[in-house]
């Protein structure tokens, strides 16, 4: 678990990597060929840090006939968020969206 | 491609069989898929629904293949909210992969269409049910709030 989570905070230090996660919160499900198109780095670069992506399980491919598709897996950043936020914070964050939906009223989404 | 689709991708020290029966049997999916249950005989073509427990089907479907402890395809259309009922029917997959100590799940849910609802809405739950499952299987203890049906729905 520890190790697993040292990945996930490697992975997310490099600022390329967040923008390619980015591109896949954006459009879910792209080839490498897609990845690389508007990128300011060589397929060879895009191809080294989409590995890192995927050992860290922060991307997870699927083939798709002769295509290997691409999506962002939100588990590890959820598993982290878990472990730091909902056990400690979850009453005090309940407690502030419940203040924030009365100071702005119900039903606005 | 399907036009919209998640990939969640989870590992889980336990077996595929237990895996298997704590997302089909009731007395796992009720301690973390709050507090529903699924009603089915796990055969092609089958009937398939999850049901909250006050009683209402929320999601329906069929069994479009199965394959234990290994692989389930699932369509499934929900009934609790009419935007997404009008959508008509999703499909969800689950692979299971035992890896060294550990099994590799890859649930996939994906909706022939742009921009779904179902798809952004089940976006929201899947990763907190599968992260309590994962707690659920590994320490025994689901998640908080994973284990009740939430008022109000």
């Amino acid at each position: 678990m520890g190790g697993d989570q040292d990945m996930v905070f490697k992975a997310l230090a490099a600022p390329e990597r967040r923008v390619l996660l980015d591109r896949l919160r954006a459009n879910n499900g792209q080839t490498l060929g897609q990845l690389c198109q508007d990128m300011e780095m060589t397929r060879q670069a895009v191809t080294r840090h989409l590995k890192v992506l995927e050992e860290a399980n922060l991307v997870a491919t699927i083939r798709r006939g002769r295509e290997k598709l691409h999506y962002l897996n939100p588990m590890p950043i959820h598993e982290i968020a878990e472990r730091w936020i909902s056990k400690y914070e979850r009453g005090r964050l309940g407690v502030l969206a419940e203040l924030k939906e009365k100071l702005e009223g119900d039903g606005n989404g | 491609m399907a036009e919209s689709e998640f990939v969640y991708v989870t590992y889980i020290r336990t077996t595929a069989e237990k895996l298997w029966s704590a997302l089909t049997e009731p007395e796992f999916t009720r301690k973390f898929w709050v507090g529903t249950v699924q009603e089915c005989d796990w055969k092609v073509g089958s009937r398939w629904k999850i049901v909250v427990p006050d009683g209402r089907a929320a999601d329906t479907g069929e069994v479009v293949e199965i394959d234990p402890p290994r692989k389930l395809v699932l369509t499934w259309k929900n009934h609790l909210f009419p935007e997404m009922t009008e959508e008509g029917f999703s499909r969800l997959t689950y692979e299971l992969e035992s890896k060294g100590g550990a099994v590799k799940l890859t649930v996939t849910h994906t909706m022939d269409r742009k921009d779904s609802k179902l798809v952004k809405a089940v976006s929201n739950g899947w990763p907190h049910i599968l992260a309590s499952l994962k707690s659920l299987l590994e320490t025994g203890e689901s998640l908080e709030g994973t284990d009740r049906w939430p008022e109000g729905i």
